[in-house]
């Protein structure tokens, strides 16, 4: 086994990789939008989906065959190369900016050590915000392609918005990489690593080093300006339904459409991570390392939640619910009871784990944020990226870079 | 010899070719702008191959982003239809053709010329291309005057783009 990964390892791991990425991340993206629909709900008294599965469960699922099922009608006179071009771009662009970042510390299984992640490149940085540069043309595409004014109104407001916040965007990760000195999101990672927790990330900057600086001002200009770049409430004009019925993709059914669809929550998984990476500390426990109980945490999260699950699934209205729910709650409850019982399995989930949870918490963010704040109105828009966000970024870039000259003498 | 490299020189080559025929022969502009997007990312391409990663990033960033996101802006916003052809007039019979033969011609000969071997890159320029951090230090050593003035020339643009805007009201 580990002579033929020795060989052959630099081929069939990253296929493995990549494989493994696109399963997890496609169920990610379907139970985000069961999780958005159940959040909104409930922050409205509604139900949302129950019908479907016990609890909705299921309703991913049903979405899913109904796109696939549904006609796939195209309007006349659209431009077909550009109408077929753009969703297939706005997926496959969401899907590569996840090739570069590192969900966890390089793990060794079978002898044989790789990053966790599909690639390791030392400007994975620059290269997320190449592929962030080229996702505005899936979207200007196909809503200059399908011959609809509202798709052609929408497609120019998100050509003007991406523009407009991407400067703020890349402006607000300068100060993280001046104290990191480096491109590569491994080691902006591995820098915010100290004695503290998480009083030494990014957003606090306690660390021993020298070089560190808080860079909460920075953080929330990420966040905001990632915010829009992903179109989301409350910057989501491209597709404002009440003004431009869907925006860009009004034209756009079936499957064309579920590619938008995915894309949309890959790149929210994709910025969420960066975020993470950036100012949260990435992969790192919050605790110090000296405090090894807390890497039972994923146990002592894990076996609750799975007796509850069982407990609540005993009660279920439904016959499929009292099977489903018990079975889902065991297994829970049984990962959490073997990750208590193997130390060396339980140690190489730790990174994977911090890291889920910290991006966990940051997706729920954004669907609490579209539940609470109203659209902006387009000048609004406008005024508060170039007036606002940009001087505010390049503030912190002057204000970081003077701390850490001040520092070094 | 047929490497890896190579043949992936010869894809990307290709693609940036057939993207910038393209962008000549397609008779809608925002086709024309998607063809000379995909000659900026072969490009890129290009460059990552030679192991200039942060120029091809940038390349990608600047280039195939911020400036082409705004040719398809403007194209879409003043909604340009499909373009008038003409028939090749005197000046490209007489003019054109004879001086893109002459062109072809040239490059060809150089290429026939050389000896199949790229010269060796020095050590400084291997360096230089090869880090991010070697690339700032020579950026802002050796060659920070013509750096800084070509700063303070977009400077200028900019100003100028803000001058131009502002008479309008």
């Amino acid at each position: 086994m580990s002579e033929i990964l020795a060989k052959y390892g630099f081929l069939i791991v990253p296929i493995i990789k990549v494989a493994i990425l696109v399963l997890v991340v496609l169920t990610l993206d379907a139970y985000l939008t069961w999780l958005e629909r159940k959040v909104i709900a409930h922050i409205q008294a509604r139900w949302g989906p129950h019908r479907v599965g016990p609890h909705g469960l299921l309703q991913p699922l049903a979405d899913g065959i109904k796109f696939i099922l549904k006609e796939d009608p195209m309007p006349t006179g659209v431009d077909k190369k550009a109408y077929f071009f753009a969703p297939f771009l706005t997926l496959m662009l969401a899907l590569t900016s996840l090739s570069v970042i590192p969900f966890g510390p390089d793990i060794t299984i079978f002898g044989y050590t790789t990053n966790f992640g599909i690639a390791d490149v030392n400007i994975s940085l620059l290269v997320l915000f190449a592929i962030t540069a080229l996702g505005v043309y899936g979207i200007a595409l196909a809503g200059w392609g399908s011959n609809n004014k509202y798709s052609l109104l929408g497609g120019l407001r998100s050509s003007a918005q991406m523009i407009s916040y991407e400067l703020a965007l890349t402006l607000s990760v300068v100060g993280v990489l001046l104290i990191a000195g480096d491109f590569s999101l491994k080691h902006i990672v591995e820098k915010q690593a100290g004695d503290l927790g998480l009083l030494s990330w990014n957003i606090i900057g306690m660390s021993k080093d020298h070089g560190s600086f808080t860079q909460i001002i920075g953080c929330i200009c990420f966040f905001i300006a990632a915010i829009a770049e992903t179109n989301r409430v409350p910057f989501d004009l491209p597709e404002a339904e009440s003004e431009l019925v869907a925006g860009f993709h009004t034209e756009y059914a079936s499957m064309k459409f579920a590619m938008f669809f995915i894309g949309e929550y890959t790149s929210m998984i994709a910025v969420s991570s960066l975020f993470t990476i950036l100012f949260f500390g990435g992969w790192l426990s919050p605790f110090p390392a000296s405090w090894t109980l807390t890497h039972y945490l994923p146990s002592v999260i894990l076996v609750p939640l799975g007796l509850w699950v069982f407990y609540d699934g005993t009660r279920y209205e439904t016959i499929l619910g009292r099977i489903i729910l018990p079975g889902l709650g065991a297994v829970f409850t049984l990962l959490g009871a073997g990750l208590f019982l193997s130390s060396t399995v339980n140690e190489l989930i730790q990174g994977p784990f911090w890291f889920f949870a910290k991006v966990g918490a940051v997706l729920f963010f954004y669907i609490w944020m579209r539940g609470t704040l109203p659209r902006f109105r387009y000048d609004q828009l406008m005024d508060f990226g170039w007036k606002f966000l940009l001087p505010v970024s390049i503030a912190n870039v002057v204000l970081t870079s003077a701390v850490i000259m001040w520092r070094m003498k | 010899m047929i490497s890896g490299v190579l043949v992936i020189f010869f894809v990307l080559a290709a693609l940036a070719v057939f993207g910038a025929v393209s962008l000549i022969l397609q008779s809608h502009p925002i086709h024309s702008a998607l063809s000379l997007i995909l000659v900026m990312v072969s490009l890129a391409g290009l460059y990552l191959l030679m192991g200039a990663e942060f120029i091809a990033a940038v390349q990608i960033i600047v280039y195939g982003g911020a400036v082409m996101v705004l040719f398809i802006f403007v194209i879409m916003l003043l909604n340009a239809g499909v373009e008038e052809r003409t028939n090749f007039s005197k000046m490209a019979t007489f003019g054109g053709v004879p001086l893109a033969l002459a062109l072809g011609g040239i490059i060809a000969a150089a290429i026939a010329r050389s000896s199949g071997q790229l010269p060796a890159p020095t050590a400084a320029a291997q360096g230089a291309l090869t880090s991010t951090r070697e690339l700032s230090k020579l950026l802002f050593s050796e060659f920070v005057y013509p750096f800084e003035l070509t700063s303070f020339l977009i400077l200028v643009a900019i100003l100028g783009a803000i001058v131009l805007a502002q008479r309008e009201n």
